[in-house]
C-alpha cells in the first residue's frame, strides 16, 4: 500500500470553493397542488427522462396520459410497486437532473398524514425549499406547515411556485396578492429570501420555458433560473470544526485523525483545541491521496497530523480555540419526532451527533401547533411533533447552535432496544436559566508558568475544562519561559 | 503501481463535493461496523467505489476485503481486469460462486435469465454474506439509476435474512447515519447515492481510473437476440441455428453477464467521446440490461429478495 513513508507527497493546488456543488432542493405541496407534475415537468423538460423509462410508464395499466395528451409526468415519480397499487407514493425519493449551467438533487416527499417527518428529513440536506400553492387557493393551512418546517430546518431560500396559473385565466394580481401574503408569512418566521413565480407545471409554463405568450405581465424567473441563481448552503464562514471520525496508524511516527471539516477553514500551523479535553496542538500536515495540502475548506474531507502526541480518538472534535463550541452536560433542542410510538421523557436513549454517540435524556417543554404556529407545555412526544426539548447527557456533550452550524449542530436519536432512528434534534443552546459555565465574577486573573506536561494534565481536567473559554495558554520556548509577563503581553 | 498522487487537482467543485461526500460515508462505516465489505463487480460503479475507498483510508490501507460474486457467465474481459486491479492494488479479493451453479448446471440458458439470476446473484450474495458474517456490505448502486433506488438511503437496513422493507427504513437525516444493527442484521452502504451516470463518466475522466476495455468502441463479433446485441466471442455462447455472428462497432454502457448485457453501436472509443455520447442519450442505462425487463417492478422484487 502507500505509505508516506516511501512516497513523498507533492503539494496539490488549492481545491477551489464547494458554491458550485449539486443545489439540493426540497418541494412542498399537497397532491392537489401539483407536486408530482411540477417535479415531473423538470425532469422532463430537462430531458433527465429517457425514451425507454417514458415507454415503460406507457405500457402500464394507467393510461400514462394527461389531459392535454402529454405524459402523466407523476407516474415518472412512481417509484415502487406498492405505491403503484396504493396510488400513494411513501417517504422521500431523491431526484437527479441538471440544467446545462447547474446540477440539481431534489428530495421529493409525498403529502400524506407522515408529512412532517418526511419532509423534515428531505429538508435536512436541502439548500432551498420550493413551495408549492394552488393559485386558485392561495396560501393555505398546509402552507403555513410548510413554510414552518422549512425555516425549522435552517433553510433560508424559499422558492414560492404558483402553480395552476392557467386555470385564474393568468390572473396577474390574484398572483401578486398570493406572493405578498407568503412574503409576510415567510418574515415572521425570519426568511427574508423569497422568489415567487406564477408557473402552469402541466402546461410547462416558467418552469423551463418562459411563458411570454401567456403571462407577457411576468419579466422575473422560471422555476430553473430562480434554482440556478439559488446559494448553496455552506459552513465556509462558521469557525473551525473538525469532528474525528477515525484515527489511523498506518506506521510508526504517523498519526492521522480522518474527517471531514464540519465548518471554517484550517491551514498548516494553525493551532486548534481538541475537545472535549482541552488540549491544544498546532497542524502539522494536512493529508489527501491527492498530495498535502496547505489549507482545506469545510467540507473537504482530509486527514490532519498534529504536532505533538495527544490522546485524540473518534468522536472528539478539533475547533477553534478562540472560537470553540458549546461544552455542558445539558442543552436545549428542537426535535422532529420520527418513530411511531414517539418518546417517552425519562428514558435514555443514543444520541449521534458528527461521529460522537452518547446517552442522553430527553424532557419534553412544548411542542409546536404547527396549523396556529403556538408553541403548547407538553409532557408527552408523538409522532410528527416538532418539540422543544431540554437533553441532559451523563459526560460532556459537544455542539454548536443550529443557527451557527447546520452539521454540529444537528444530531439524531436512536432507540437503544429496536435501534431505530425515532428523532431528528437541532441545538437551539444552553436549557432556559442554566448559562455556560462562567468563571466567577472577579477580574482578577493570575498567571501561572509550568513544565508542559503538568499544564496537559490541569488543562485536560474537567475543572478547568468548562472554563477553558476564560483562560488563556500560551506555550513558550524554554528559553523564553523566565518570567510569566510574556505570557500576558502575548496573549493580549 | 500506478499511483494516482498529485491527479485530480483540478477536480470541479461539483465532483469534489460528490467525492468528499463518498469518503465521509466510507470512513464512518470502518469506523462503527466490525466487519464491512465492499461488494465489487468489476464494472465503471466498482472501479470509482474502489478508488474512492482508497483515498478515503489513504495513507492506511482499504481496511476491508472486495467480495466478488461471480456467476460463471461474466466476460471474460471483466475477470482479467479485476485480477489486475487487485494485483495492482494489493486489496484482498473473496470470489464466491454459488455451488449450484456447478452442481445443477445453472445457466442463463437453461434456466432463463429471471431464476439464474435468483440463484447465482441473489443467493449467491446472501450466502457468501452469511459465510463471511458481514455487518456491512458496501455497494456502487446509485439513485438515479432505476426507480425503485431512488428512495434507498444511503445506510439501508436489511434483517437477518437480507430481505430490504422498502416500508421499513430508517429516516436519514443531514449526513448522520444509524448503524447501530442486532446481531444478524446487516446494513447495505451505498457511497455513491447522489452520483449520476454522468457523474461517474467525469469522475473516471478527471481521476484517470481504469475500466474495463469492453467500455469503449471497438468492432466485435455479436449476434442479435430479443433486440439486444449480444457479444458472440465466447466460446461459453451456444449459437442458435441460423445465428452467424456479425463484426460490428460496439461498447457497452452497463457490463454484467455477457448473456444478459445487450451492447449499444457507438463510435465513442475513448472517455471524451463517451461522455459526450452520454450528453445526448435518449436511453438510459439499465435499456441494455435484460434482467430489469423480465417483469414490471421487477428490480423492486429483487431488492426485496435481497439482490442489490
Amino acid at each position: 500500500m502507500n505509505s508516506l513513508a516511501r512516497i513523498e507527497i507533492p503539494v496539490a493546488e488549492p481545491v477551489s470553493d464547494t458554491t458550485e456543488r449539486p443545489l439540493r432542493f426540497i418541494t412542498c405541496g399537497s397532491v392537489d397542488d401539483g407536486k408530482s407534475t411540477l417535479i415531473g415537468r423538470l425532469l422532463w423538460d430537462t430531458k433527465a427522462v429517457k425514451q425507454d423509462q417514458a415507454e415503460s410508464l406507457q405500457s402500464g395499466s394507467t393510461p400514462a396520459q394527461n389531459s392535454l395528451g402529454l405524459l402523466d409526468f407523476a407516474l415518472l415519480l412512481d417509484g415502487l410497486q406498492a405505491e403503484r397499487e396504493q396510488g400513494i407514493t411513501i417517504d422521500v425519493a431523491y431526484r437527479y437532473f441538471s440544467s446545462g449551467r447547474r446540477s440539481f438533487i431534489v428530495a421529493d416527499t409525498p403529502g400524506h398524514e407522515q408529512y412532517t417527518r418526511n419532509m423534515a428529513t428531505g429538508a435536512s440536506t436541502a439548500d432551498v425549499a420550493v413551495i408549492l400553492v394552488d393559485a386558485q387557493y392561495g396560501v393555505l393551512k398546509q402552507t403555513r406547515r410548510h413554510l414552518a418546517i422549512a425555516a425549522l430546518m435552517g433553510i433560508r431560500h424559499l422558492i414560492l411556485a404558483v402553480n395552476k396559473i392557467d386555470l385564474t385565466g393568468y390572473d396577474r394580481s390574484g398572483f401578486e396578492t398570493i406572493a405578498a401574503a407568503f412574503a409576510v408569512m415567510a418574515r415572521g418566521h425570519g426568511v427574508d429570501d423569497v422568489v415567487a413565480i406564477p408557473v402552469s407545471a402541466l402546461r410547462g409554463e416558467n418552469i423551463v420555458q418562459r411563458a411570454d405568450k401567456t403571462m407577457p405581465w411576468y419579466q422575473g424567473q422560471t422555476l430553473v433560473e430562480a434554482l440556478e441563481a439559488a446559494p448553496a448552503m455552506t459552513q465556509a464562514q462558521a469557525a473551525f470544526r473538525f469532528p474525528v471520525q477515525r484515527v489511523v496508524r498506518p506506521h510508526e511516527g504517523i498519526r492521522g485523525y480522518q474527517g471531514t471539516l464540519a465548518g471554517g477553514s484550517v491551514a498548516l500551523g494553525d493551532e486548534i483545541a481538541v475537545l472535549p479535553s482541552g488540549l491544544t496542538a498546532r497542524v502539522s500536515q494536512i493529508i489527501t491521496f491527492d498530495g498535502r495540502r496547505a489549507a482545506a475548506n469545510a467540507g473537504d474531507a482530509v486527514t490532519l497530523t498534529l504536532d505533538r502526541q495527544i490522546d485524540i480518538a473518534r468522536g472528539d472534535m478539533l475547533a477553534a480555540p478562540t472560537q470553540p463550541p458549546l461544552r455542558g452536560q445539558s442543552f436545549q433542542a428542537r426535535l422532529i419526532v420520527l418513530n411511531d410510538d414517539g418518546l417517552d421523557p425519562g428514558k435514555h436513549y443514543w444520541l449521534k451527533s458528527s461521529g460522537r454517540r452518547q446517552r442522553v435524556k430527553v424532557n419534553p417543554e412544548s411542542v409546536l401547533d404547527l396549523a396556529g404556529g403556538d408553541w403548547q407545555p407538553a409532557t408527552q412526544l408523538t409522532v410528527n411533533q416538532i418539540a422543544v426539548a431540554e437533553l441532559r447527557f451523563g459526560e460532556t456533550a459537544i455542539f454548536d447552535r443550529y443557527v451557527d452550524n447546520r452539521v454540529t449542530g444537528a444530531f439524531i436519536l436512536i432507540h437503544p432496544d429496536t435501534n431505530d432512528t425515532i428523532a431528528g434534534g437541532m441545538i437551539t443552546g444552553f436549557p432556559a436559566g442554566t448559562a455556560a459555565a462562567s468563571p466567577d465574577d472577579s477580574s482578577e486573573r493570575v498567571v501561572i508558568s509550568l513544565p508542559a506536561r503538568l499544564a496537559d494534565r490541569l488543562i485536560a481536567h474537567e475543572a478547568f475544562s468548562s472554563f477553558r473559554e476564560h483562560a488563556r495558554i500560551s506555550r513558550l520556548a524554554e528559553g523564553d519561559a523566565t518570567g510569566p509577563q510574556r505570557d500576558i503581553d502575548l496573549s493580549a | 503501481m500506478a499511483n494516482s498522487i498529485g491527479r485530480s487537482a483540478g477536480l470541479n467543485p461539483h465532483l469534489r463535493a460528490l467525492e468528499n461526500e463518498s469518503i465521509h460515508i466510507f470512513r464512518e462505516v470502518a469506523a462503527e461496523f466490525e466487519k464491512p465489505v465492499l461488494l465489487y463487480s468489476v464494472g465503471k460503479d466498482s472501479a470509482v467505489l474502489l478508488h474512492l475507498a482508497r483515498k478515503a483510508f489513504f495513507p492506511g490501507p482499504v481496511p476491508f476485503p472486495l467480495l466478488h460474486i461471480n456467476t460463471g457467465w461474466k466476460f471474460s474481459q471483466m475477470i482479467a481486469f479485476r485480477d489486475l486491479m487487485v494485483r495492482e492494488y494489493e486489496v484482498e479479493l473473496i470470489e464466491y460462486a454459488n455451488p449450484r451453479g456447478k452442481a445443477e448446471g445453472i445457466s442463463p440458458f437453461s434456466h432463463g435469465s429471471a431464476r439464474y439470476t435468483d440463484i447465482m446473484k441473489t443467493e449467491a450474495l446472501r450466502q457468501a454474506l452469511d459465510q463471511g458474517g458481514y455487518d456491512a456490505s458496501i455497494g456502487g448502486a446509485r439513485r438515479d439509476e432505476e426507480a425503485s433506488r431512488s428512495k434507498e438511503r444511503i445506510y439501508s437496513f436489511r434483517t437477518p435474512d437480507h430481505r430490504w422493507d422498502p416500508r421499513n427504513q430508517r429516516p436519514e437525516l443531514w449526513s448522520i447515519y444509524n448503524g447501530l444493527i442486532h446481531s444478524g442484521e446487516s446494513v447495505r452502504v451505498f457511497p455513491l447515492s447522489n452520483w449520476t451516470e454522468i457523474d461517474i463518466w467525469r469522475y473516471i475522466r478527471a481521476e484517470n481510473i481504469p475500466i474495463v476495455p469492453l467500455y469503449f468502441a471497438a468492432e466485435r463479433p455479436v449476434v442479435t437476440r430479443d433486440g439486444m446485441l449480444i457479444l458472440a466471442e465466447d466460446q461459453r455462447l451456444p449459437l442458435l441455428p441460423g445465428e452467424r455472428p456479425q463484426l460490428e462497432k460496439i461498447r457497452f454502457r452497463t457490463l454484467g453477464c455477457f448473456p444478459l448485457t445487450g451492447a449499444i453501436r457507438s463510435d465513442a472509443a475513448t472517455l471524451d467521446d463517451i461522455i459526450l455520447e452520454l450528453e445526448t442519450a435518449t436511453l438510459s442505462e439499465r435499456q441494455g440490461r435484460a434482467i430489469d425487463r423480465d417483469q414490471s417492478g421487477s428490480m423492486e422484487k429483487k431488492k426485496r429478495e435481497g439482490y442489490f
